[in-house]
């Protein structure tokens, strides 16, 4: 045993200079991994924070209740009540009778409100609403002649004061309201005519024109996408797991498989924008499925998706320990009996992870959808299944894009509406995938 | 086994769905970003008011629009495609080479180009010679062509305020840099004399349009490749800069924006409805001819469209910030007897 003269005997008591130098970089390197999450929190709290505040207004929403006088000359000219002539007054002349319902009620509630010009009470009420009132009158033609009372929509820019968007202000330059028709709707609300309640409409109705954010709803992108989560689902899940099983279990290893496999894994780093061009060369230019359609999106999506699930698969199947498969062959089971008896079952949770995971992926894709023309003016909701897989639908993240460029700023409120939608329906997927891998997960 | 039936199930849909591809109930439309807005809002009154689906209206730009226009006649094509600009002749070899030899232009009226700035910002009267001499890579500087150096508006006009040079142009795939060039920059580029100063310096007339056109590039003139949103909201962030917009886009964020004049005119949609204003286009859509019939509601949702209730003065659309076409009723007349273009 000699000692080395230069190096003191360690003592546990008193760190020599390398290992407090190796123990500073530990602890540098935790403050570093600190700092990391502390930035990825910060702008995860900053964005969430954004959008819940831009958006919560999306739920909410200011209603009018007004008694409209259906004045029969104005509304069923011929006088005969026939739905089908009534049919030639347009909701323009409609949106005048409401006019005139507010100005009435102006009248009869002796607002006084400085100034209030025709153009002031004009802007109200929602142009929705007289889609809405004429609907009921051709529904009902006995209507006309009576005054009946309507829960309307008031215009955006009313919305927004209630909900403080709109300041009195800002309405002293804004060409779309006024601090007069700010006082006269707040005159209303006072005599309780005007509420805020929550919005179910925002769920329920579909997009609507740049003149009425006030009626858009997230309604025909929520069962467009859930159209094409279907399709995914019952293409998708199917086709890549069985490739996974016949890659992992049965398929020999040779160059060809080794092709394949490299492609597999190429396919899922392709930007997904390349399969929205394939799918409008092969579905819609080929196959002549019809555009915006559910059934093109969501078969655009499994391809896309294919990959994605095949590979969180195969890794799942090769988790499972080969002991295993040999204890199953060992006790005289078929390849097929030890892979659909023994292993499939053990790999289910990663498979199941995997699956949803990529569902979740493909409900937030927008570039693929630009191509085959679901980035579009949807104002129908989709009919039941199965045809309305070829109805024109929309997605909830090109509902997302088609707001944020409308020039009316109450659709920017639409926009993180519908994001808090989106986030809502990704937070459930990934809750059940965890509690799912959690469920079916065996330890060894 | 469930793999078995799943896939087969799978293949049933894909069959299913290549047999119930042939009918279409919607009217396509596809094009312009700025007629888009136009283009919904007559979707929308369309489809609550007659017993037709809602037309399905896409952006996509004008010339994307025109491009999947001429992609054929037959349901799988769109029926209508919107301009901003009127189709160029290329264009039409495309379509004509594509089957697609019918086709109805109907002008619906026009699109005023407004130059804005921040609404607590000073007031702007400029001329399009200011443009031209703010923003132009080269300007003529007593009677030598010189890099432009300005670097405030009172520079390029002692009547304008002081406020740093910055402006955020559309960018070069939109229809409105074309209008912008057109109207702006090349009339004030005749309007200051510099033209001359360019062609008197040896240039042909088309080099001298050119050097008219080509704008500095030291980060003065900002292209902007998104919407006006994107303008906005750059205007939002840096309130010194002044913003291209189109007349309805400022029309509903007027809180926001404030306008300047061009020629001592404000722009409003009875300014350039009179021409006083100068810069203005005409916005257009186009017809398959051949679609006529073939698609149920096309030939209603056109002359709804060019309605006197909906295009005219007092119509929904006027309302929105389209200028209405003084000769609408000309274009009903061309849209009840089906002209196409020649």
């Amino acid at each position: 045993m000699t000692d080395n003269p230069d190096r003191k005997p360690a003592s546990l008591l008193r760190q020599d200079a390398r290992t407090r130098a190796r123990n500073a970089a530990e602890r540098r390197f935790r403050w570093y991994g600190i700092g990391a999450i502390a930035i990825s929190m910060i702008a995860l709290v900053v964005l969430l924070a954004t959008i819940l505040t831009d958006g919560a207004g999306a739920f909410r929403q200011t209603y009018l209740n007004i008694p409209v006088t259906l004045d029969a000359a104005v509304l069923d000219p011929k006088g005969n009540r026939d739905p089908a002539e009534m049919a030639k007054v347009l909701t323009l002349t409609y949106g005048k009778v409401l006019d005139k319902a507010v100005g009435d009620a102006v009248a009869r509630e002796a607002i006084q409100v400085e100034g209030l010009t025709e153009k002031d009470i004009k802007g109200l009420v929602s142009r929705e609403a007289s889609a809405q009132v004429r609907n009921r009158v051709l529904a009902e033609p006995e209507l006309v002649g009576q005054t009946v009372a309507f829960d309307v929509l008031t215009g955006g820019r009313i919305d927004g004061y209630f909900k403080g968007r709109v300041t009195m202000e800002s309405a002293e330059r804004d060409s779309n309201t006024s601090p007069r028709q700010l006082q006269l709707a707040q005159a209303l609300a006072d005599r309780g005519m005007i509420v805020t309640r929550f919005n179910w409409n925002f769920l329920r109705l579909a997009d609507a024109s740049d003149q009425r954010p006030e009626a858009a709803g997230v309604g025909a992108a929520i069962v467009g996408s859930f159209y094409m989560m279907l399709v995914v689902l019952v293409l998708a899940v199917p086709i890549g797991i069985a490739a996974s099983i016949y890659l992992e279990e049965f398929a020999p290893k040779n160059r060809c498989t080794d092709i394949i496999e490299v492609n597999i894994s190429n396919l899922a780093a392709v930007p997904s924008i390349v399969f929205g061009i394939l799918g409008l060369a092969a579905f819609i230019n080929f196959a002549g499925l019809p555009q915006s359609a559910p059934i093109v999106g969501g078969l655009v999506l499994t391809l896309m998706t294919l990959p994605r699930i095949i590979i969180p698969t195969r890794a799942a199947l090769k988790a499972v320990p080969p002991s295993i498969r040999d204890a199953a062959l060992g006790v005289g089971a078929s390849k097929m009996q030890s892979v659909f008896h023994h292993v499939l079952p053990l790999a289910t949770p990663g498979i199941l992870t995997g699956m949803i995971l990529g569902l979740a992926q493909a409900l937030g894709e927008t570039a693929p959808l630009l191509l085959i023309g679901m980035v579009a003016f949807i104002r129908d909701i989709p009919s039941g299944l199965p045809s309305g897989l070829f109805d024109p639908a929309s997605a909830l993240p090109v509902q997302v894009y088609n707001w944020t460029q409308r020039s009316d700023p109450a659709f920017i409120e639409r926009a993180s509406g519908a994001i808090i939608v989106l986030l809502v329906f990704l937070l459930c997927m990934n809750v059940l995938a965890i509690w799912l891998r959690r469920k079916f997960e065996r330890r060894w | 086994m469930s793999t078995v039936k799943l896939t087969v199930s799978a293949l049933a849909v894909i069959a299913a769905s290549a047999t119930a591809a042939a009918a279409r109930d919607q009217i396509q439309v596809s094009g312009s970003s700025t007629v888009l807005p136009y283009s919904t809002i007559v979707a929308e009154l369309f489809g609550e008011n007659m017993d037709f689906p809602v037309p399905v209206v896409e952006s996509g730009g004008t010339g994307g629009g025109l491009q999947k226009f001429c992609e054929g006649v037959g349901p799988n094509t769109i029926d209508i495609a919107n301009a901003s600009r009127p189709i160029r002749d290329a264009e039409r070899d495309t379509c004509t080479a594509n089957g697609v030899t019918d086709i109805m232009e109907i002008r619906i009226g026009y699109d005023g180009i407004v130059f804005a700035n921040a609404a607590s910002g000073p007031d702007f009267a400029y001329t399009p010679a200011d443009w031209f001499n703010a923003l132009s890579a080269k300007v003529v500087r007593d009677g030598q062509v010189v890099d432009n150096t300005a670097a405030n508006w009172s520079d390029v006009n002692p009547d304008l305020p002081r406020q740093e040079i910055l402006a955020f142009i559309p960018g070069t795939k939109h229809g409105t840099r074309e209008v912008f060039e057109e109207k702006v920059i090349l009339a004030g580029c005749e309007e200051s004399g510099a033209m001359e100063a360019f062609t008197a310096s040896g240039m042909d007339e088309d080099a001298a349009e050119e050097a008219c056109t080509t704008l500095r590039t030291d980060g003065r003139a900002v292209d902007i490749d998104g919407d006006y949103t994107e303008t906005l909201a750059r205007i939002q962030s840096s309130p010194g800069g002044i913003g291209v917009f189109g007349l309805s886009f400022y029309e509903n964020n007027t809180d926001k924006l404030k306008v300047g004049t061009i020629g001592g005119v404000t722009p409003s949609t009875e300014t350039i409805a009179s021409g006083e204003y100068p810069v203005s286009r005409p916005l257009f859509f186009y017809v398959k001819k051949a679609h006529i019939g073939e698609i149920q509601g096309l030939q209603e949702f056109v002359e709804f469209f060019v309605a006197d209730e909906i295009a005219g003065p007092d119509g929904p659309l006027a309302e929105y910030g389209l200028v209405s076409d003084p000769d609408l009723a000309a274009t009903q007349e061309a849209v009840a007897a089906g002209t196409t273009l020649q």
